[in-house]
């Protein structure tokens, strides 16, 4: 069973994206992955700045329900959270994008995120949830704090995770 | 878990005797080979519960407990407020009142088998299920203030469900005292359009066939025979029910230092039952819980309709709806004295005996149904409470099989159409709207259902009434 260790569990959902790669060539570039817990779900996201894996831990969300290649961004979404307690900002920024899927019955496949002083501002772009093409796994219902972690990574980066329950 | 460091009380009896911070001991229920493949962090969660302030008599854990989130998946738990008890939203979770309830058909399985494809397909069309799933109810301001303080009773007035059911239904379909006022607008936005909805992961509507009876006179008091068809739904209180979680687990975690409380892990989070927080959360959870047999009530009406169409000949009376997430008001004798105690079951059903003052006549010399939901592909199970149950773990016993392997680890091993196909060899009809959802759900995913109830009748929680098998399963 997966601890709150950082060390990649599941390679199977790794993925990389070009807006993350493209910020600066010396940087780690932006990746995410699930890792296992018992009956759920881990989401991680990694990238050069901590914004960056907050924008990778909301794509591994995504992932958690369908392939976030398969969500097209025609409708945005502004998200904005605050907390003094950055991993609980990270669970607070999951969370409202559980919430917006649900409310809103969309997905997000595309997120950009700003961090000043403990508030989060962000964008999510998606579209409407179509159960043919999506063809969506499982529903999550809300970010948890097990294993939830945000700390730097030996390559500069950082790292955001936690375990999703579904 | 290391059973060389537990002290065995009995052949299904474990305990962790009280030291350090503790303030009573973990007792742990369970043969001796479940017990050794429970995980150490389930240990660790049930240590940390005994810590917590208040807790009365022990923190339990049930045979097919798990990790899970602060309070372990199968954790009992009893909180005195005289004695500065606490609530905790990790103590229920985010699907708060998640539950299983289970309705007779008066069909046996050669009803059903002529037209189990056209039930299946039927039940499938007709039961919104699955992610991004609508129901057809929308509720106003107003409708949405009273199904929240009415549950089930509720929906019957609305005329889903006749006013017999109620007596079906703990808390007789209603939990008194809830307060939709201290429901968010997002979590009812979030409602909106999800009444009468299945939802997703381990969620389904199953017809089922009793295949074996353990216990005669039981199953007569409840009305099962051998070859009977009868329906499961297994669901909970969808959208509202986790933003309530979600937002008064942040709240309690935050508020934990300024009410004096140490959390060894914020999911834990948890407020005193005498303060505001407290008493907010648990109005919220109450509704909730309304929300969540309102729900459940809904598909029951559905699902009757539908058999109505299909298999005009079906009686359909409720069996039983009990709950696996909830805290409840409870009143327990405790050293010869009878408490009010708000009692924590995270993945754990309540299970009264025989005699108990709250359940209906016509189960009062049986005791209470207690419904433990298996696998797709395999056996659930009806066993009822006993007499020493209420001393054993106030009243509480297991609530399914609980995963043996990750989600992923489960697609590594399984594609959604073979696993349809694999079942319906076995003559189990799957019907779902995602292949993906199908192979993280597959039977092989799970632990074996019946050593955990063997186990809980082994330990006197429950006894084994009878076994039902899945014909057809709606996958949400």
């Amino acid at each position: 069973m997966n601890t709150a260790s950082p060390a990649p569990v599941a390679k199977m959902a790794e993925r990389k994206t070009e807006p993350e790669a493209s910020r600066s060539y010396a940087l780690p570039r932006g990746r995410w992955e699930h890792f296992d817990h018992g009956a759920d779900i881990g989401v991680r996201g990694y990238g050069a700045t901590k914004a960056a894996a907050f924008e990778q831990a909301a794509l591994a969300l995504t992932a958690v329900v369908t392939d976030p290649d398969l969500v097209m961004a025609q409708e945005t979404v502004r998200i904005s959270c605050a907390s003094d307690d950055e991993e609980l900002l990270l669970a607070a920024w999951l969370n409202a994008i559980v919430s917006e899927m649900s409310a809103r019955r969309m997905l997000f496949g595309r997120f950009h995120v700003e961090l000043h002083d403990g508030r989060l501002s962000a964008t999510a772009s998606g579209e409407r949830l179509s159960v043919r093409r999506h063809q969506p796994a499982v529903e999550v219902k809300g970010a948890t704090y097990t294993s939830l972690r945000v700390a730097c990574t030996a390559d500069g980066g950082w790292m955001a995770q936690t375990v999703v329950d579904v | 878990m290391d059973t060389a460091s537990l002290v065995r009380r009995g052949p299904c009896e474990w305990e962790i005797p009280a030291q350090g911070k503790m303030k009573v001991p973990v007792l742990i229920y369970g043969s001796q080979s479940l017990v050794r493949d429970m995980d150490e962090k389930a240990r660790e969660q049930a240590v940390n519960v005994a810590c917590l302030p208040g807790i009365v008599r022990a923190s339990y854990v049930m045979p097919d407990a798990h990790w899970g989130y602060g309070f372990p998946i199968g954790g009992v738990a009893a909180f005195d407020a005289q004695q500065g008890g606490v609530i905790s939203a990790g103590g229920v979770g985010f699907d708060v009142s998640c539950g299983v309830r289970c309705l007779h058909t008066g069909l046996t399985l050669g009803d059903i088998h002529p037209v189990q494809h056209r039930l299946a397909d039927a039940l499938f069309a007709g039961v919104p299920a699955g992610m991004g799933s609508r129901g057809t109810i929308r509720l106003n301001q107003s409708q949405m203030h009273d199904m929240l303080s009415g549950g089930a009773r509720w929906a019957i007035e609305q005329g889903w469900g006749t006013p017999s059911d109620l007596e079906r239904i703990e808390e007789r379909g209603q939990v008194l005292h809830a307060k939709p006022g201290f429901v968010s607008d997002l979590a009812k936005k979030r409602q909106r359009e999800e009444m009468g909805t299945l939802g997703s992961g381990n969620h389904y509507l199953e017809v089922q066939e009793v295949t074996d009876i353990f216990d005669a006179s039981t199953a007569q008091a409840f009305g099962l025979r051998q070859g009977d068809i009868v329906v499961m739904i297994h669901c909970g209180s969808r959208g509202l029910g986790h933003q309530i979680g979600t937002e008064y687990l942040r709240l309690m975690a935050e508020s934990a230092p300024a009410h004096g409380i140490v959390l060894p892990d914020r999911e834990l989070a948890c407020a005193p039952l005498g303060s505001e927080l407290g008493q907010r959360y648990l109005g919220a959870m109450r509704a909730a819980i309304n929300c969540a047999l309102a729900n459940r009530q809904i598909l029951t009406h559905l699902v009757r309709q539908i058999f109505a169409q299909v298999c005009p000949k079906a009686q359909m009376p409720l069996l039983y709806d009990v709950s696996h997430n909830t805290c409840k008001m409870e009143v327990h004798r405790v050293d010869g004295k009878a408490r009010e105690l708000f009692v924590h079951r995270k993945g754990a059903t309540r299970a009264y005996g025989p005699g108990h003052p709250d359940l209906p006549d016509s189960l009062r010399s049986a005791g209470q149904p207690v419904l433990i939901g298996g696998s797709m592909g395999t056996s659930s199970y009806v066993l009822a409470g006993t007499q020493q149950s209420e001393s054993l773990a106030f009243s509480s016993a297991c609530h399914g099989a609980g995963r043996a392997m990750s989600r992923h680890e489960a697609l590594r091993h399984w594609e959604g159409r073979q696993v349809v196909g694999e079942l319906a060899a076995e003559g189990i009809l799957v019907r779902s709207p995602s292949p993906r959802g199908v192979a993280e759900e597959a039977p092989g995913a799970y632990k074996d259902v019946a050593a955990v109830v063997d186990a809980a009748d082994e330990a006197g929680l429950a006894r084994k009434v009878a076994r039902v098998r899945p014909r057809i399963c709606i996958k949400g």
